[in-house]
């Protein structure tokens, strides 16, 4: 869907402003909306596509059952570009990721599907193989760095081991290349912080060194899981901001997983929505913020505080709990929780809506008429931001 | 640094008060006169007189803080101990004079302390690589038939007895097999390293066979723990081998708390591994120690007790120091 279709109600057909003109030329290239497979399928991979992941399945057997965390998901990330998956605890991203990295314990998983990159399989690729990626084409950055760091090695030693895994350099070399990336990354005096110990640093400084050390080997990929979540408020945003810098650096693909859509806001291309271990929308960043099509984006827009509106109502939280990813709701997942399942006629509770193109390049999985969704949209949803 | 280092000495002198207290108030209390405990050091023959002129040239007469401060003064300067018939030099640090062997307590102590000294290093070897090692195969393979197996024995290693798996072991490798050496044998070091090697397998496989279950499941459970933490995720997310993951990153958290307890096991045993020494026939501290008790020979008991203590108390040191090295979080405060 390269070429933007005049489909009535999507935003982008709406008299372009010019930063929708500009956010609309960073968009990633939409894959071809004729190999759509049904549920989560999205077809060949787009032909600049880094990162393509094909109906993914994630499915851990356990004792109680067999807990379906990704079940059936698709999509595509280039270089230099930003996808962001936002979702509740559970909803299947923090898994998506550890997929993508290899790192689920061998014998506890179950995985299908498809995951390439760079035109390299992952998915039944052997572990030694996938370890070898791991942190040198892809890497990752988690969500508490505190604990994510060994506590027992200097920060430098940690970067250096993260290096010398992939490069055959000498310690000192490798410490050299651990002092760069440290400075690079924003961490001042970083020739004598880098014999300090994760304990001795602050908490954004602790994330700062998590970044150098993931991107210590220059990745290609770089998968970001709630990288802010732990931090303050005022750190967060020079954590993203580095984030950002560094992509443009280094022209690689990030994921950023997180439940903030404030921070995906910020950064991202496109934006994958999950929900019981599916993707609900997916779509450019601009059009979920503008025209989102599923009443779970919805639901989370409106109980996200906004500083640039005058609110005129208080948040409303999506009422409800995530459900059991070992039995999933019948029909569309969300039905239990969706204020507007019963306007379907029955068909929510009955049947998975397909992830189906709404709009140009802009996916969701909802029973609801295009009539009907742009009606609630207008009427209910949007007025009440 | 320095506090702990007082207040180690410190404790020691409360640890040897309140064991000279155990040996020489508490009989008081419960009713012996001096004279009671003076006649456990004359002849059987002795007269009354004869024990009374005892009591008082041994001291048993005075009060009992001028007794404890004789023999804490004995301690730091030496002192002299009157038999009757000639008056022994006891020299600094002097913890006791045994009336029955006629000889200060100390010396024969430093000449039995190679033995244990030996068994417990040999030991503690074995017990710490075999021990470590099989709780983290266990660990890894956790709910594996070898898991269980090792579990297994382990339980079965911590239950039984040394003087039931030592006299087994005898049985069937000395005396049966003829494999090892004999009950009793040992071989100093600087003698004839492979025999005194050879002398000891059989006590230094027994005494280990039991720490080693321990620290087993100790490693065990520690090596569960830490393999779940977060930062054993992002040692895997940067590629390092699976390998270097668990012994570099798993193993290193996990054995800090292993360092701690294996810190004060050697303290402990240096103070004399009893039931080992006696099921071997080694002459160690152990092995005195248990002689002194059933000789009723307080003095050698008293400084059996406090070298033990000791033992136990540097052992408390090096362990809070070393503790600072392997966890820099505590170098700080």
């Amino acid at each position: 869907m390269s070429q933007p279709s005049t489909t009535p109600g999507t935003p982008t057909d709406e008299a372009p402003t010019a930063p929708a003109q500009k956010r609309s030329r960073r968009r990633r290239e939409a894959p071809p909306s004729t190999g759509l497979d049904g549920i989560g399928g999205l077809g060949a991979p787009a032909p600049n596509s880094f990162l393509s992941v094909r109906d993914l399945r994630v499915h851990f057997p356990t004792d109680d059952g067999v807990v379906k965390s990704v079940d059936g998901i698709s999509f595509d990330l280039a270089r230099g570009k930003t996808l962001g998956i936002v979702g509740e605890s559970g909803s299947g991203k923090s898994v998506t990721s550890m997929s993508i990295m290899g790192l689920h314990k061998p014998g506890t998983v179950r995985m299908t599907g498809s995951i390439r990159l760079g035109g390299e399989e992952l998915i039944g690729a052997g572990s030694e193989t996938v370890r070898e990626l791991r942190g040198k084409r892809m890497a990752m950055i988690f969500q508490d760095p505190l604990s994510a760091m060994h506590p027992f090695y200097t920060i430098g030693r940690q970067i250096v081991e993260a290096y010398r895994v992939h490069n055959d350099v000498s310690t000192s070399v490798a410490k050299k290349h651990a002092v760069e990336m440290l400075d690079r990354v924003g961490i001042p005096q970083a020739s004598s912080r880098v014999d300090d110990y994760p304990h001795q640093f602050s908490g954004g400084m602790r994330q700062r060194a998590m970044i150098a050390m993931a991107l210590s080997c220059d990745p290609d990929l770089l998968i970001a899981d709630e990288p802010t979540t732990a931090l303050d408020v005022t750190v967060q945003a020079q954590i993203l901001d580095l984030i950002r810098d560094l992509q443009t650096e280094f022209n690689s693909a990030v994921i950023i997983i997180t439940h903030d859509l404030g921070v995906v806001a910020e950064l991202s291309d496109d934006i994958m929505v999950m929900y019981a271990g599916r993707a609900v929308e997916y779509a450019a960043a601009a059009d979920v913020f503008e025209r989102p099509e599923h009443p779970y984006t919805w639901g989370l827009l409106s109980s996200m505080p906004r500083l640039d509106r005058v609110r005129t109502e208080r948040l409303r939280p999506i009422p409800g709990a995530p459900p059991s990813l070992i039995n999933v709701p019948s029909g569309c997942p969300f039905h239990p929780r969706c204020a507007y399942a019963d306007r379907t006629g029955g068909l929510s509770q009955s049947e998975r809506p397909p992830l189906e193109e709404k709009g140009p390049g802009h996916y969701a999985a909802c029973h609801l008429t295009a009539s009907e969704r742009n009606n609630i949209w207008e009427n209910d949803i949007r007025p009440a931001l | 640094m320095i506090r702990r280092f007082i207040s180690a000495v410190v404790l020691l002198f409360v640890v040897s008060a309140v064991t000279f207290a155990i040996f020489f108030l508490l009989p008081r209390l419960a009713g012996a006169t001096p004279d009671d405990l003076a006649s456990r050091y004359v002849g059987k023959t002795a007269g009354q007189e004869q024990i009374h002129a005892a009591a008082v040239r041994l001291g048993f007469t005075d009060p009992i803080w001028v007794q404890y401060g004789r023999f804490a003064k004995g301690i730091v300067v030496g002192s002299e101990y009157d038999t009757g018939v000639t008056v022994e030099e006891c020299p600094a640090p002097c913890l006791g004079y045994s009336f029955i062997t006629q000889n200060p307590v100390l010396p024969d102590l430093l000449d039995r302390l190679p033995v244990t000294l030996s068994l417990a290093a040999g030991a503690a070897v074995l017990w710490l690589f075999g021990g470590v090692a099989t709780g983290v195969v266990s660990a890894l393979k956790r709910g594996s038939p070898l898991d269980r197996t090792a579990m297994g024995i382990a339980l079965a290693g911590v239950s039984l007895p040394i003087f039931f798996t030592g006299l087994l072991a005898l049985s069937i490798f000395s005396y049966g097999l003829g494999w090892t050496a004999q009950g009793g044998s040992y071989t100093p070091f600087q003698e004839n390293p492979a025999q005194w090697a050879y002398d000891l397998l059989l006590p230094w496989i027994t005494l280990s066979f039991l720490y080693a279950a321990a620290y087993a499941r100790l490693t065990r459970a520690g090596m569960l723990e830490t393999m779940n933490e977060d930062y054993i995720r992002t040692a895997r997310a940067k590629g390092l081998k699976e390998h270097d993951v668990v012994v570099r990153h798993g193993l290193r958290a996990a054995l800090t708390p292993i360092l701690t307890i294996f810190g004060l096991d050697l303290g402990l045993l240096l103070g004399g591994a009893i039931l080992t020494e006696s099921t071997f026939s080694l002459n160690g501290i152990g092995k005195y120690a248990v002689d002194a008790v059933a000789n009723n020979d307080l003095p050698k008991v008293l400084g059996v007790t406090l070298l033990g203590a000791t033992f136990i108390v540097i052992a408390n040191l090096v362990v809070d120091l070393l503790y600072a090295v392997v966890d820099p979080r505590v170098r700080v405060s």
